[in-house]
């Protein structure tokens, strides 16, 4: 931010923040954060262009600034609305945006195969999530699903067109980190697809990145295909001296396994900012072939939101909920009726070896 | 006998060519505009004329041409659309088939009065016989001195080109127009930033139906306020409607809008009644995408007033009881036509030209399409009626350009008034195959509303 700017107050779900100009709804909300903050499945603030396309961070704007308080006639997308001074915004306390918001996830659903048992990006799925926050418990469409090949894009990664929403951020990520374009949409409408021209392999040293911006499992690593699940395996932070890229990774590994490496992911699932300030993109042999622990300096588990089906391996120390009642009742908590203290159960002095059979109450009348 | 602006001289032996069309005394506006109007000058005039935008929305152009930002040192410029691609719009075919020298010296003004000197016709791939007809007529223009470097001496330059889409429908929205334009794939672009702002090669632009910038030439030649003198109301000047279905006369016709849509459909001098003796049921009175209005809602508002040929009084009572005027595609349905099966043919072409990018258009024109095809073939569910009602008010208003709408409107608007057609379908399987559900009631008259 530059000195001097003036802050822009924005209103979201009646909660105010400042941001600076040029911002949009949606980085304003997530500055609030929590369930303020639109979900995205094609934003990705680290690609330029990107956003506006799946509509499932649609909201109302239900005053359009100070100066010109009109709502906006449409509900708008976040990812793409920048913020005006005195703007209201509406998410999830409209019930408009949340029956458009269901209508988007109904949408995105109708072709996607839902085959989480055995995709890949089950448990770390923006789709996944999106349909349990947003969905509704079933689907109304009785048709076929679409479906497609699938096709290889080089030796490492597979592409599924059948899983895919048509986010554009792997066509975005391959166009921006390498600067050629090797990689598009074929066709229009809802047999429109992903490709490269007649399957071509993506040479580039970063393309393995269109793997991580994937909000579903259509781009998956094939290293990693059919390892293991996500949540078997624990994250770690680590880095090793890297001439291409960052160095900065995130391992997953279970045992002394590696079973994959990706890079390092904010809470909303993007590519975190690398410690000399770049973005953290990783190259292709960081991420295909350095899969010994030897090759990496581990630093640290990586911390997941508890939320997540992954931090269910509890590999990081349990954080237990704060007692606060011994500092306000200066004792410690007491049960309303301790049922082993009622039925003496907990007495100490019979020995449950010294029972003959399965014990039962008379045996502690003794 | 209405007033003809556009059309008068279409029939004029030799009009394609430029020397006829000099005689005829062409390019008049030219001279006039560049010799003694400056450009702002021009803006005013169409900003007096009320002319409103030809392609559909009918925004009103002056306002348009205003909007343009004048950065400086940055070349600005004037995209014609005629990628007429709408089902049932034919008018900008005709206009640039028969009197392509009137679509150049539209061009020529309202460039000079943008400042583009480069101005581009994008034009409908299918046209490809009108772009030989075009360049022909720039060719032999340039030849006489109206394009080219330093125009009249006035030291203005404008060269047009053409250059022809590939067969997208999505390619008339205007953004996707200019991405297709600039060699990317035909997607819309999320507004903002407007075109007017960044449109093509991040350049100021203006984007225009073919039958607006034809209009330029009669505003700057009698003046804007001459002009708004025709017409009624906000509707000025005079429409080009193209009228096809069940017509004795199909073809396009020039009406001055003050005209009753009953008169349009009977009269000789327009479509001249329904063919073979039938009667009519239905029309579509703006080409494919605005909503379709059953007969007795069609010559009559809902408040049991006539109807008039123009902006407002197709639009009366709003989607509920009114339709649009749209691009001027009048579609007209007999008693024999169903309308189940002309919705699900509406849904299959927005199915197949949706572009893909937002996901409420592309999935949900695919299930608008199914949902409809098991309703034509008498597969169809009661519950699938109001399936339909819910899906297309989903996708509505929710998309990031107007093709979305455009696929759900014709279908909400058959249900809204044909819904016991539909029910019949469902009804009756196997009769819905082999007959038509017919007139009905749809002709007969209905209860005024009064408040």
């Amino acid at each position: 931010m530059a000195e001097g700017t003036p802050l822009l107050k924005v209103t979201i779900d009646n909660i105010t923040v400042e941001v600076p100009a040029g911002t949009t709804i949606l980085n304003a909300a997530r500055k609030i954060g929590g369930d303020v903050a639109p979900p995205a499945m094609c934003y990705y603030s680290k690609l330029e262009g990107s956003g506006g396309k799946c509509r499932t961070c649609l909201v109302e704007v239900s005053k359009g600034s100070e100066k010109d308080p009109r709502p906006m006639p449409k509900l708008v997308a976040s990812c793409r609305t920048t913020v005006m001074d005195g703007m209201e915004v509406k998410n999830i306390t409209s019930s408009k945006v949340i029956d458009a918001r269901q209508g988007v996830v109904e949408f995105l659903l109708i072709n996607h195969p839902l085959d989480c048992p055995i995709c890949d990006q089950a448990g770390e799925c923006d789709l996944q999530d999106l349909s349990y926050e947003h969905g509704k418990e079933a689907s109304r469409y009785e048709f076929e699903k679409r479906t497609f090949h699938k096709i290889n894009l080089g030796d490492k990664i597979q592409l599924h067109m059948t899983r895919c929403i048509l986010c554009y951020r792997c066509v975005f990520a391959a166009e921006q980190l390498t600067q050629q374009r090797e990689h598009g949409v074929l066709d229009r409408g809802e047999h429109a697809e992903i490709a490269t021209y007649i399957e071509k392999n993506l040479q580039h040293d970063f393309i393995g990145n269109v793997i991580d911006v994937c909000p579903v499992g259509a781009l998956t690593d094939k290293t990693f295909r059919f390892k293991n699940r996500v949540w078997f395996t624990k994250p770690v932070d680590a880095h090793r001296n890297c001439t291409k890229c960052c160095g900065e990774v995130r391992l997953w590994m279970r045992g002394d396994e590696v079973f994959r490496v990706t890079a390092r992911r904010d809470e909303w699932g993007e590519v975190k900012e690398a410690s000399n300030g770049k973005t953290g993109w990783i190259c292709n042999e960081c991420r295909f072939d350095k899969k010994h622990v030897s090759d990496w300096v581990i630093e640290k588990p990586t911390h997941i939101n508890r939320h997540s089906v992954i931090s269910q391996g509890h590999y990081e120390k349990l954080q237990k909920p704060q007692e606060f009642l011994p500092d306000l009742m200066h004792r410690e908590p007491r049960l309303i009726m301790d049922i082993h203290n009622v039925s003496e159960v907990n007495r100490t002095n019979i020995d449950l070896s010294e029972i003959k059979g399965p014990a039962h109450s008379t045996d502690f009348n003794k | 006998m209405s007033k003809k602006l556009l059309l008068e001289k279409a029939h004029v032996e030799g009009i394609k060519h430029y020397d006829v069309y000099r005689r005829e005394g062409g390019y008049k506006s030219v001279e006039k505009a560049l010799k003694t109007l400056s450009p702002d000058t021009v803006v005013e005039e169409v900003k007096k004329s009320g002319l409103r935008g030809r392609g559909g929305a009918g925004f009103p152009t002056g306002m348009k041409w205003s909007f343009i930002a004048k950065p400086e040192g940055v070349p600005r410029h004037l995209v014609c659309n005629a990628d007429e691609s709408e089902p049932g719009t034919f008018k900008d075919r005709y206009l640039m088939e028969f009197l392509p020298h009137l679509l150049i010296e539209g061009l020529i003004v309202s460039s000079f009065a943008l400042g583009s000197n480069d101005t581009y016709i994008y034009i409908r791939g299918e046209y490809a016989w009108i772009v030989d007809i075009l360049e022909q007529a720039i060719e032999e223009a340039k030849t006489n001195g109206w394009l080219g470097k330093n125009i009249l001496g006035t030291g203005f330059n404008c060269n047009i080109h053409v250059q022809r889409g590939a067969g997208a429908y999505i390619c008339g929205e205007e953004t996707a127009l200019i991405e297709s334009l600039e060699g990317k794939r035909g997607n819309p672009r999320i507004k903002p930033p407007f075109p007017a702002i960044k449109g093509l090669w991040e350049r100021p632009t203006v984007v225009n139906n073919v039958e607006t910038l034809a209009a330029i030439v009669p505003i700057i030649n009698m003046g804007g306020e001459e002009y708004a003198k025709i017409g009624v109301g906000r509707s000025t000047g005079t429409k080009l409607i193209s009228a096809c279905g069940n017509i004795n006369k199909p073809g396009v016709y020039e009406i001055d809008m003050t005209i009753s849509v009953e008169e349009f459909i009977y009269s000789d001098e327009y479509c001249g009644g329904i063919a073979n003796g039938k009667r009519l049921k239905a029309c579509i009175p703006g080409g494919s995408s605005v909503p379709i209005l059953p007969a007795n809602l069609l010559l009559k508002t809902a408040k049991g007033e006539t109807r008039y040929m123009n902006y407002e009084s197709l639009s009366d009572g709003g989607f509920a009881t009114g339709s649009m005027m749209g691009s001027g595609g009048f579609i007209v349905l007999d008693e024999d036509q169903c309308i189940v099966k002309h919705t699900y043919t509406l849904a299959r072409f927005y199915h197949h030209e949706s572009c893909g990018q937002c996901s409420p258009c592309r999935e949900g024109t695919i299930w608008l399409d199914k949902l409809l095809y098991k309703l034509e073939h008498g597969q169809g569910k009661l519950s699938d009626i109001d399936l339909l009602w819910d899906v297309q008010r989903k996708i509505e208003g929710n998309t990031i350009c107007p093709l979305g709408d455009a696929a759900a409107w014709p279908v909400a608007a058959a249900i809204r008034h044909f819904r016991d057609e539909f029910e019949w379908h469902v009804n009756n399987p196997k009769e819905s195959q082999i007959k038509n559900f017919g007139l009905a009631h749809y002709a007969n008259p209905i209860q005024p509303i009064t408040a």
